[in-house]
């Protein structure tokens, strides 16, 4: 790993043979750089000093439970957490499968004219910012998905199991609405980065599986996708991460019920929805109070995946080798 | 049925599916953008840039919060860029072994994916809560939180390609470290900087959640950054949940213009970006 | 060379836009209910022509205003659940009513015109707690003889948001249904048993709209603006009423202002042949102790123009404006309560003006 001119004249950049350039230089670079270690120390403080009372009145048990009443102060965080949790893997279930087609495509499928447009096509569902999402979501997809449901309720709501999941009336809204628009909004990110780690493949061990007489899908399931396990898994988890802080387009679908139900056609509540409807409401302590422990929840959540995919991110690119 | 033609179904399936899959991704794009430009674009007038956002139930448009926007965004944008430009500079001059490097690295890399509302959570409780008002600055000072990371993480890679034959061969002429940067890093590496700045400008352009807590909104033209206000991506989100039609119309021309100013600095980045590699 | 002119010219327009920023404006700022929003946003657009003082109101919903005004980041704040004397002592704060209106629910059925359906109160609660659960419940069916309802699930849709509009419905419910007053109770914002929950009078009015099968409750301004299907309601007389400005205005007639203390008054299922049992008023909150004398004075000063001007605007959007007799003890409880931080009246504004 190079090591630029600064690592070594570091120690020499303070001290008083220095130029005073250096020194200013030194000095005021390290001031940033402590100023994001402290936005998100400050911002971990903040969060903890302030869910502080609610976590001492409820204790664990916060996580567990389901009530949420203002009017008898008893709040517990389990609705806005299993809402939170299930349109993630909603959006996983459904976008890692079209990210990992996307990226197969892009990489293996197209002609090298086509590659640039679908990669900047995807590139563009990205760069939306997600009120837009929301809105669409509201006024388009809703309405047209509450012409769907009642062919999902009565085909697949019969099955043994996975028919409770489909009960209900068809608003157009609900978690399976909010799923469904958090993949599309994650599909960009986890594509974008499959393909990346796809293109890392050593040519030498994709042609040599061509050459034994392997079909596509065979290189790109047996060669390809073990040697970037790793990666592949990071950006889901990034994609992941992602859904899990989605505000603006979960909000605007998700129906604002404090409600646990099996049912995914039932309204529902996550936490980064229920701080956008009640945060500049919440006028007892504890409400506040309780409101800021979901925040740190999300925090620490949000937090633990995107620590894990940043490690995985950086053994594949140990790996490598060739990139800094 | 034999084991080659078993393989060969197996790939034709799973590529099938693979086209699918893409079709399935561009079509939501395709089915999105049509839906904003049909919705938006016959509200898009000369009157959407002259009035301000009207009461419920009259028509009007969206002077202020593009103007509000426009001004917190700048205000973010000039907060956070230079802060991580040189926060950037240290991961990449003096900080590429050391252990603080290290740490800011990583928790960087946490702020960057941060959930948008705990940033607009964390600058009420830290601003509006101490100065007792909703303002502005509030906004501009969580929209910056938001630009830091982007621009520390892009400032480190762009600064980090310039080779370090250029630094040493600087050095070797005597020039300080300071010098180097200046003289010899920054003019490499700026148009990279700048992509990185326009990113995170492209970025908070959209941030509804942020200012949720921080700028509140103005329904008047205003240019008091010490009180409520106006922004387009609030007022977006208050007109489309509301039942009222012309609120709604302004809505999606206030989407379609986000969109439109999001891609064209996009289109911005990919030029500059273009012209670097070429 | 090109991209050294680029960054320069953005950083002149990023500061040059910035620059801006550093004009002041004269601007009263009120947050809190929604149900009052469609009148003081008129009146603040008519203000604004009249006097140069724009009003920003932020509609976040009466707990909302209730905490800002609190917490004193605006300079009033605007509920529909009246405080009680006793917690309006504790946060140092005066209230006042503005309007009083009416609380409708609306329905989204296709076969249904507004008040074709009936409610009794009774059914009322128990499609809210969830107890009714069809439209072709025998129940509904026995009050709607001759209406054609279909066989689909009843959506509710109750407010997310900390609302007055919801204290002034659960206020009613918790008075008709005793089921109602036990399991959840009269607060801006309960623990619903079903449905699903919109920011706002105009979220819930928009989900309305938007769910087929659907009921909601909203004010009557936003029912009348957005041509919404209202439903009928039995009141305490027997009579099947509709919310109209007659209904309300009946409902009003008998409130007894002058011996309530700190304005609380609650105007739900008021006796009377005509009256719409859901009505309330809505109310304004300040700071007895203004540190802000000017400010204030400029609020006041916007609520005694809604007062004198506003009454037709208030008519017009369905707001009942309050008789002149408690205009007159409103505007004395002003004198009385209201003052600047060395403890001098700011009302009326002629005789205290600063100079």
């Amino acid at each position: 790993m190079t090591s630029g001119v600064g690592a070594a004249a570091q120690v020499g950049l303070e001290g008083k043979t220095a130029p005073i350039g250096d020194r200013v230089f030194s000095v005021v670079t390290r001031v940033f750089a402590v100023l994001v270690l402290g936005s998100v120390f400050g911002m971990l403080l903040v969060l903890l000093e302030g869910a502080w009372p609610a976590l001492r009145a409820f204790g664990p048990r916060f996580l567990t439970r389901k009530a949420w009443n203002p009017v008898t102060s008893e709040f517990g965080a389990l609705a806005p957490l299993y809402g939170t949790v299930v349109t993630s893997v909603i959006a996983l279930v459904v976008g890692v499968p079209v990210s990992f087609g996307i990226a197969l495509v892009i990489t293996e499928l197209a002609p090298s004219w086509l590659k640039r447009p679908i990669g900047v096509a995807i590139e563009l569902l990205a760069a939306i910012p997600s009120i837009i999402y929301g809105m669409w979501g509201l006024f388009v997809f809703a309405p047209a998905f509450g012409r769907v449901q009642p062919w999902l309720t009565a085909h697949l709501g019969r099955l043994p199991l996975v028919g409770a999941l489909f009960q209900g009336p068809p608003m157009g809204i609900g978690m399976l609405t909010a799923g469904l628009i958090l993949a599309i909004m994650v599909i960009p990110f986890m594509a974008a980065v499959m393909r990346d780690v796809f293109e890392t493949v050593p040519a030498a061990l994709r042609e040599s599986a061509y050459a034994m007489g392997a079909t596509t899908w065979e290189v790109v399931w047996q060669v390809v996708l073990p040697y970037t396990r790793v990666g592949v898994v990071g950006g889901v988890m990034l994609g992941l991460g992602r859904a899990l802080g989605e505000t603006m387009a979960v909000t605007f679908v998700i129906g604002n019920a404090h409600d646990v139900n099996v049912s995914l056609f039932m309204p529902g509540n996550t936490i980064s929805s229920t701080l956008a409807n009640e945060f500049t409401e919440a006028v007892d302590p504890l409400y506040t109070s309780a409101l800021l422990a979901l925040a740190l929840v999300l925090f620490v959540l949000t937090l633990v995946v995107l620590v894990a995919a940043r490690l995985m991110l950086r053994r594949l690119s140990a790996r490598e080798g060739a990139r800094t | 049925m034999t084991l080659y033609a078993q393989r060969r179904a197996v790939n034709a399936i799973g590529l099938g599916f693979s086209v699918l899959a893409t079709a399935f991704g561009l079509f939501w794009l395709c089915w999105l953008f049509w839906t904003l430009v049909h919705s938006g674009a016959r509200w898009v007038g000369p009157r959407l840039f002259h009035e301000s956002t009207p009461p419920p139930g009259a028509s009007g448009g969206l002077a202020n919060a593009i103007v509000g926007s426009a001004i917190l965004t700048a205000v973010g944008v000039l907060l956070g860029a230079p802060a991580g430009v040189l926060a950037g500079t240290y991961l990449s001059e003096l900080g590429r072994t050391s252990r603080l490097g290290a740490a800011v690295r990583f928790v960087n890399d946490i702020l960057l994916s941060a959930p948008s509302i705990i940033v607009g959570v964390f600058v009420y409780a830290l601003v509006v809560r101490h100065t007792g008002h909703f303002s502005g600055w509030a906004g501009a000072a969580a929209l910056a939180l938001i630009v830091l990371p982007v621009v520390v993480r892009t400032t480190e890679n762009m600064m980090r390609l310039v080779p370090d034959t250029l630094r040493e061969a600087a050095a070797a002429l005597g020039a300080p470290v300071w010098r180097v940067t200046l003289a010899v890093v920054y003019r490499s590496a700026l148009p990279g900087i700048l992509t990185g700045v326009l990113l995170a400008l492209a970025r908070v352009s959209g941030e509804t959640a942020p200012l949720l807590f921080t700028a509140l909104n103005n329904q008047f033209w205003s240019t008091d950054m010490s009180r409520p206000f106006p922004n387009l991506p609030a007022v977006i989100f208050q007109f489309a949940m509301s039942p009222y039609e012309d609120w709604q119309h302004l809505a999606w021309a206030g989407a379609l213009l986000i969109t439109v100013a999001i891609l064209l600095i996009n289109v911005a980045v990919r030029m500059l970006l273009g012209r670097k590699r070429s | 060379m090109k991209t050294k002119t680029t960054s320069l010219a953005t950083c002149v327009a990023l500061a040059g836009v910035a620059a801006v920023a550093f004009a002041a404006e004269s601007t009263i700022s009120g947050a809190g209910a929604t149900f009052p929003y469609p009148l003081y946003s008129k009146w603040a657009d008519a203000y604004a022509n009249e006097a140069q003082i724009k009003l920003n109101y932020q509609a976040i919903g009466s707990g909302g205003g209730i905490k800002q005004i609190t917490e004193g980041t605006v300079d009033f704040g605007a509920s529909d659940a009246p405080l009680k004397p006793e917690e309006l002592d504790k946060a140092g704060l005066t209230q006042f009513p503005v309007v009083m209106g009416g609380v409708a629910p609306v329905v989204n059925l296709a076969s249904v015109k507004s008040g074709e359906l009936k409610l009794t109160p009774a059914l009322l609660a128990d499609i809210f707690l969830g107890k009714v659960k069809k439209w072709s419940d025998p129940k509904l069916a026995a009050a709607n003889a001759g209406l054609k309802l279909p066989d689909t699930a009843i959506t509710i849709v109750h407010r997310s948001d900390g609302s007055g509009t919801t204290w002034i419905f659960t206020n009613y419910l918790g008075k008709v249904s005793p089921e109602w007053a036990k399991s959840v109770g009269n607060d801006k914002s309960v623990s619903w048993p079903v449905g699903v929950g919109g920011k706002g009078n105009q979220g819930v009015a928009s989900y309305v709209q938007r769910i087929p099968g659907s009921i909601g409750y909203v004010e009557t301004a936003y029912a009348t603006q957005n041509h919404m299907t209202e439903a009928k309601l039995e009141n305490r007389s027997g009579a099947f009423v509709a919310a109209d400005d007659d209904s309300v205005q009946a409902a009003a007639k008998g409130a007894d202002w002058k011996s309530a203390k700190s304005f609380y008054v609650v105007l739900t299922d008021e006796p009377g042949a005509g009256a719409w049992p859901i009505t309330g008023a809505t109310f304004v909150l300040m700071h007895r102790k203004q540190k802000r004398a000017d400010v204030a004075r400029e609020v006041l000063k916007f609520f005694d123009w809604g007062y004198r001007s506003g009454g037709k605007a208030a008519k017009e959007l369905g707001y009942v404006p309050m008789p002149q007799a408690v205009i007159e003890l409103v505007e004395k409880s002003w004198q009385n309560e209201i003052k600047d931080e060395s403890g001098g009246g700011l009302w009326p504004a002629e005789r205290h003006a600063a100079r």
